[in-house]
């Protein structure tokens, strides 16, 4: 079953002959488990597709749903609920509270959703853990290198009962090992039964994702096929 | 790629059998490219015709004779690893000549033509991710090879995305053949233009 759907999503911004398409009848299924990257250049919509998907923005038509729930029959608070409870976002630029550490950066979506700090923290710390980011809890994210902020992001994430995962050019601003980490990261957690939207316009990042959408001008062009097993690759190699 | 160097480079270790470099030779390439027994010989034969290698023993040809390298052969190593390799001439790439082609054929769109290829490229890509998810973790010479792999690929998909917004940029420019627009003449040097073309 479809975690997160899209159907005939559109998004316009202005009137007259200022207005711009930014999206047009986008359709996207997301199964709880599976990782998806829509794939473009900049300025095709990719982010705002990912914003709407993550209900921080309304589309002008159509309708989006997470977790069966219709994010048009939700109030402003039901969706702002929902985000703390069932969506995490990452962002190239990481976007951790400064002033908080590693740790705190983690615990903070469940204390606003009213857990307790202790086991807050307690549920923080596992992530970390889980993470290879155990002794960096106490960390302050000026102290952290980029690769790890990446990774306190990924566990602010996932951390609790996530069931999505958005992406916004998780490793853009890292080399290839740690962008690669980035991507083992999102693939276990899928493997985990998260759903996760990755956009992107980095084809090595887009190919850890079982499904590839390409989105030009707003429209969903093309996707790949359902991948073949890699041991095509072996047998047919030449000398 | 040379397999006599991959030979040489497995006898520096210190003597071996026939079969033995095949089998070591596969694993040192994350047996990405299988090697036939036939094609281990031959080229044994010929490293031992040219000095670089020496039968161990008077055994018969087969899985049992050993080679080992010789001081020769081992100058000869050294030298191949610290030449780079001839990236001077760019190649005849296939898919550049087809999207040039398909700037000029009537009723093609150039851009569908780039998404095809591209969408093919991500695909092929996406299986060699899957290797290196299932076991280049565990496997240094088989990630290195994935990685050039997929390296590779991923600039062959740049540079579609790079053509695929030149193009663009052409077109609103009325910049592509066929358009009413102003043209720029063909004002580079020939250098430039010969690019690519053998002598």
């Amino acid at each position: 079953m479809s975690f997160l759907e899209l159907h005939d999503v559109s998004k316009t911004y202005g009137d007259g002959p200022s207005q711009v398409h930014a999206l047009a009848h986008i359709n996207l299924e997301v199964e709880a488990g599976s990782l998806v990257a829509v794939m473009g250049p900049s300025g095709s919509g990719k982010s705002t597709l990912l914003t709407i998907a993550g209900s921080l923005e309304d589309p002008s038509r159509g309708e989006v749903m997470i977790g069966g729930a219709a994010l048009s029959h939700l109030s402003r608070d039901d969706k702002a609920r929902l985000r703390r409870r069932s969506i995490g976002f990452v962002f190239q630029d990481f976007n951790l509270l400064p002033g908080l550490t590693a740790a705190e950066n983690v615990s903070l979506p469940l204390e606003l959703d009213g857990s307790r700090s202790s086991k807050a923290h307690a549920m923080a710390m596992q992530m970390l853990d889980e993470l290879g980011l155990a002794d960096r809890g106490g960390a302050f994210p000026d102290e952290l290198s980029g690769g790890e902020r990446q990774r306190v992001a990924i566990a602010r994430a996932i951390v609790g009962e996530r069931r999505l995962l958005l992406a916004d050019e998780p490793s853009g601003a890292l080399d290839s090992a740690n962008g690669e980490a980035v991507m083992r990261m999102v693939v276990a957690a899928c493997r985990n039964g998260v759903a996760a939207v990755v956009v992107t316009h980095d084809a090595q990042l887009a190919s850890w994702a079982d499904r590839v959408m390409f989105i030009r001008d707003g429209h969903m062009v093309d996707q790949t096929s359902q991948p073949i097993g890699p041991e095509s690759l072996l047998a047919g190699s030449s000398q | 790629m040379s397999v006599k160097h991959a030979l040489l480079a497995l006898l520096s270790e210190g003597p071996k059998y026939g079969l033995q470099l095949r089998q070591e030779f596969e694993a040192g390439t994350g047996e990405v490219w299988p090697l036939n027994v036939g094609q281990v010989y031959t080229t044994l034969q010929r490293l031992e015709r040219d000095g670089l290698i020496r039968s161990e023993d008077d055994a018969p040809d087969g899985p049992q004779k050993g080679f080992g390298i010789t001081a020769t052969g081992e100058e000869e190593l050294d030298r191949w690893l610290h030449t780079p390799p001839d990236l001077s001439q760019p190649p005849r790439d296939e898919l550049v000549i087809k999207v040039l082609i398909a700037l000029r054929v009537p009723g093609v769109d150039v851009h569908e033509v780039i998404q095809s290829h591209r969408r093919y490229l991500i695909e092929l890509m996406q299986q060699w991710t899957r290797l290196k998810e299932d076991e280049a973790h565990f496997d240094v010479s088989f990630a290195l090879v994935v990685d050039a792999e997929l390296f590779r690929l991923d600039s062959v998909v740049r540079w579609l995305d790079a053509a695929d917004g030149r193009l663009k940029r052409a077109e609103s420019e009325k910049l592509l053949p066929g358009s009413a627009g102003p043209r720029s003449e063909p004002g580079l040097p020939k250098m430039r233009r010969r690019v690519g073309v053998p002598r």
